[in-house]
């Protein structure tokens, strides 16, 4: 137990300096369960406690991570045509995915969790999970080239706007994460939407730019110099003639399925080494995380069905009007492009801002899988829909909740 | 290709819309006759319960409900063999265990008067006529009292032979045989093991309730088994439901365990016998009671348990009190887990003599879910037939929350708990987690078996809405039906004392 000693020995007081004793207090229930006992209630508590139920979701999303950041590199240079190959280059592609990823993780985190810290302090409770998720979610969300400084102050939008002016976790309306994108997404617009945003590493995708290596690529050089392996090369490293950088429903809205599968076929999208958001790309490393929050019970699976049920309704009613190349796309198609699996999987399934009732997460899903189609599908500006789709159903998810509540109420005064 | 489609779907629609119209002209037509479509299928489709409910056993006639929903918390530490005589010489009658009455109740003996079995203790000065009285013949030694002043404890000193103060018993027959109930329940004492619902008080005898319930089963963790409990004493039983027969002009109802073909309450007569099986809190007369006919709003049930209702038997057969009851005694902590015979209010020390080796472990009048911690000084609680004692958890766990060194109860899936369905728990008290606001949804409805938003109704009552709290059937619970809710909730939020907080509220209004 000398561990526990020195952990005790080192703890700040609290009223001295309440910020060090919040920071202290998040640190080392991190370390330690606490040794609280039941009082008044039940003796026995159940094993499960908020931080387990948010490192789970964390722990769903580890796959994306680890294809997320090589996905970085293996975009940049499939934009420069080489290394063509998934696993060429090996070494270049990940360490070019570290550059990219890890300073909008850090980032992320050192703005979202500061700001948590400091409401903490300052209403004088324990810092709560929350961010936990939000932190790794946000990464996942943002295109890789995202300025810094824009991650920060979308961060601080959705935590402090978001979050904190409802009462911190538990209490927000609206997705933390989402709420994140969708503060970049109308503020700086050019930085998430359109071709050019998805390859990291180039100033644009206009065929002959070289790519724009940093002081991290040039330190990396220096061990793979070493090493004799392969180093980054900017002047080699240019983008290739007839490159875009266009995803998948960039594609489908101009030219309907040829189109897309003129530039991608259908496994490249069903394993992910598509341009896209960090970590949205592979379909089933996001399956695989989805089925683990389903049996872990942690994720609600009447959220996710009835999501998908919403989504195919709606692409087959498209299908049958068939007005524009989009809408002609096959329904079961629409799930190879696109973030539909990231959201079902990990936005939409938030308990807080998700409905809370039984009935009401089947009304739920259904809804943001009918109408995030239609955005995908007929918004002209912007070819993805789930995030405003689910914003929209997270604004109504207590209406949702207080008709079947109504209904549950009605049925026990009409017996009475 | 479009227009194909839309006529395909009116088509579909059209032939849809007429066959609904006349499934609900039939439905109608049903009621008017007078069928009860609730119970009886007169619609065109076959219900989803046809499907998924199992068929009722043979054993279990008409009243046989299935419940899902619950969680049964496996510990070890569970009470078996005969029961054996256990010598205590303390025993207290304790007000608190009273809901409903004033907390300075009106004393009428001293320190150091004699009583016998029967005699008046003290009374509620709101209501004079009901007496407490002495479980035990004996002296009356110690008049404890907690905070404000309020009387915690009357604590007896039982003879070593017992002596009974003698009842008149009225006849069950005649006009005013109602009256005559009643006044022999009051002036015995027996009155005071009815409880009211909705609040789950001390029964009013100015009320006449609807029905009366009594739960023939306990699917508490560690719950003592009825077999051993009732064991050849089905007789006094049959005689105290006589004997409620009289108070309720609705009916007496008896619950018994739908999971097992015997159960020695299986012979008795003059009751409604329903037969429940599911997980805990199947087993708990305030979800069988929803099951069977749910407290509607200005309507009350009395509730009584298992050796009530035999402690009332035994005073109309014989004449005097008998307030003896068998006792669990259970808990990974307790070294012999068995079942003792001794009266209500025994004293704990007494009880557990030898049981407790360890230190640090917390002592359980009840169950762990919704019994009350006690001191090792303390006494049986008046309508406990279990005690346990398990060990407490104050101690810090390394990464505790991520990685569990030791295995613990748990709903969660994340918990390789399923794999070992038949592993007893060494559970402690520790709370493994901090509160937090309520976060996780659908937890608590998938342990309350009760058509209600449990986390809705909580949230109610925090925030005094009371149209909600009587919307969403407050009145239909107590806080024993929702303490799983409580040991399964995420958020370590207190429900019961939430809950309770709500009925006093709504009490308070009546």
């Amino acid at each position: 137990m000398g561990l526990l000693d020195f952990w005790k020995k080192i703890e700040p007081d609290k009223k001295k300096s309440p910020f060090l004793h919040t920071a202290y207090d998040a640190f080392f229930t991190f370390m330690y369960a606490p040794n609280s006992v039941t009082k008044g209630g039940v003796h026995v508590r159940d094993g499960m406690d908020l931080k387990r139920t948010m490192i789970h979701v964390v722990i769903a999303m580890q796959l994306c991570y680890l294809f997320g950041t090589y996905n970085i590199g293996h975009q940049h240079f499939t934009a420069a045509g080489q290394y063509l190959g998934f696993l060429e280059g090996f070494h270049l592609k990940l360490g070019h995915g570290l550059v990219k990823l890890l300073p909008i993780f850090i980032w992320t985190n050192v703005v979202g969790l500061g700001i948590e810290f400091f409401f903490a302090a300052k209403k004088g409770h324990a810092v709560e999970e929350g961010f936990l998720v939000s932190g790794a979610l946000i990464p996942l969300i943002m295109p890789p080239d995202l300025p810094i400084w824009i991650l920060c102050v979308s961060v601080a939008f959705a935590v402090i706007i978001g979050k904190e002016a409802f009462g911190g976790t538990g209490m927000n309306i609206w997705n933390v994460a989402l709420l994140a994108r969708v503060f970049v997404f109308f503020a700086y617009p050019t930085t998430i939407s359109g071709d050019q945003v998805w390859v990291s590493g180039f100033e644009n995708l206009a065929a002959g730019t070289s790519a724009d290596y940093g002081m991290w690529h040039g330190l990396m050089n220096h061990l793979f110099g070493w090493m004799d392996i392969d180093t980054f090369d900017a002047a080699k490293t240019v983008v290739a003639d007839g490159y875009t950088g266009a995803t998948p429903l960039a594609l489908a809205y101009v030219g309907g399925w040829e189109a897309v599968t003129e530039h991608y076929t259908t496994a490249q999208m069903w394993w992910g080494t598509i341009p896209g958001s960090i970590g949205e790309t592979s379909k089933i490393f996001i399956i695989l995380g989805a089925l683990f929050l389903i049996v872990t019970r942690i994720a609600s699976w009447r959220i996710m069905l009835s999501m998908f049920l919403g989504a195919v309704a709606m692409s087959l009613l498209l299908n049958a009007w068939g007005a524009t190349p989009f809408m002609t796309v096959p329904w079961y198609y629409q799930f190879w492009m696109g973030s539909f699996f990231f959201a079902m999987a990990f936005m939409a399934t938030d308990p807080v801002t998700a409905t809370s009732t039984n009935r009401g997460k089947w009304i739920y899903g259904f809804g943001i899988g009918f109408i995030g189609m239609i955005v995908r599908v007929m918004n002209p500006a912007y070819p993805e829909g789930w995030m405003l789709a689910i914003l929209f159903f997270n604004t109504f998810s207590a209406l949702i909740d207080h008709y079947v509540i109504e209904s549950n109420i009605n049925k026990r005064l009409a017996s009475a | 290709m479009l227009t194909t489609v839309l006529i395909i779907v009116g088509v579909v629609l059209l032939l849809a819309s007429i066959l609904s119209i006349t499934d609900n002209l039939i439905q109608i037509e049903a009621k008017k006759s007078g069928i009860d479509t609730q119970k009886e299928n007169m619609s065109l489709f076959p219900r989803v319960s046809d499907f998924t409910s199992a068929k009722a056993p043979s054993f279990a006639k008409e009243n046989f409900h299935l419940l899902k929903k619950g969680h049964n918390i496996k510990l070890a530490g569970e009470a078996s063999g005969g029961v054996t005589h256990v010598g205590v010489n303390r025993y207290a009658i304790q007000p608190t265990n009273f809901r409903g009455i004033a907390p300075i109740p009106k004393m009428v003996v001293e320190l150091g008067n004699e009583v016998k079995a029967g005699d008046v203790l003290f009374y509620d000065k709101g209501n004079p006529d009901v007496k407490f009285t002495a479980p035990v013949s004996g002296e009356v030694v110690e008049i404890n009292r907690g905070e404000k002043r309020a009387i915690s404890e009357v604590v007896i000193l039982a003879d070593k032979t017992q002596t009974h103060k003698s009842f008149d018993i009225p006849s069950l027959d005649g006009n005013d045989a109602r009256q005559n109930v009643i006044n022999t329940l009051m002036s015995s004492g027996a009155w005071t093991l009815i409880n009211s619902r909705p609040f789950d008080t001390l029964a009013d005898p100015a009320v006449t309730p609807r029905d009366i319930f009594i739960s023939g089963f306990d699917t508490a963790p560690l719950a003592p088994s009825m077999d051993v409990i009732v064991g050849n004493r089905a007789k006094d039983f049959q005689a105290g439901v006589d004997v409620l027969n009289k108070l309720t002009d609705g009916k007496v109802i008896l619950s018994l365990d739908g999971s097992k073909s015997s159960s020695p309450l299986a012979s008795i007569e003059n009751v409604e016998k329903h037969w429940f099986k599911g997980p805990h809190p199947a087993g708990n007369v305030g979800i069988q009671i929803h099951h069977i006919s749910p407290i509607k709003l200005k309507e009350v049930v009395w509730t009584l348990g298992v050796q009530d209702v035999m402690t009332i038997g035994t005073l109309f057969s014989k004449g005097h009190l008998d307030m003896s009851r068998v006792v669990a005694i259970t808990g990974s902590e307790v070294k012999y887990p068995s079942y003792v015979k001794t009266y209500v209010g025994a004293n704990l020390s007494e009880l557990l003599t030898g049981q407790i080796e360890k230190e640090g472990t917390r002592i359980i009048s009840g169950d762990v879910l919704s019994g009350k911690q006690k001191e090792m000084a303390g006494y049986l609680d008046i309508k406990d037939d279990q005690i346990t004692v398990i060990e407490e958890g104050n101690d810090h766990e390394l990464f505790g929350w991520l990685l569990p060194i030791s295995p613990r109860p748990s709903v969660s899936g994340t918990f390789p708990n399923f794999l070992f369905p038949n592993h007893k728990f060494q559970a402690n008290t520790n709370t493994h987690g901090e509160k937090r606001a309520f976060v996780m949804t659908g937890e608590y409805e998938n342990m309350l078996p009760v058509n209600t938003y449990p986390q809705h109704l909580f949230k109610a009552i925090i925030t005094n809405d009371y149209e909600r709290m009587e919307g969403l059937g407050i009145h239909e619970l107590s806080e024993e039906d929702v303490a799983l809710c409580e040991f399964a909730c995420t958020s370590k939020q207190p429900l019961q004392s939430i809950l309770r907080e709500g009925l006093d509220m709504i009490r308070a209004q009546q």
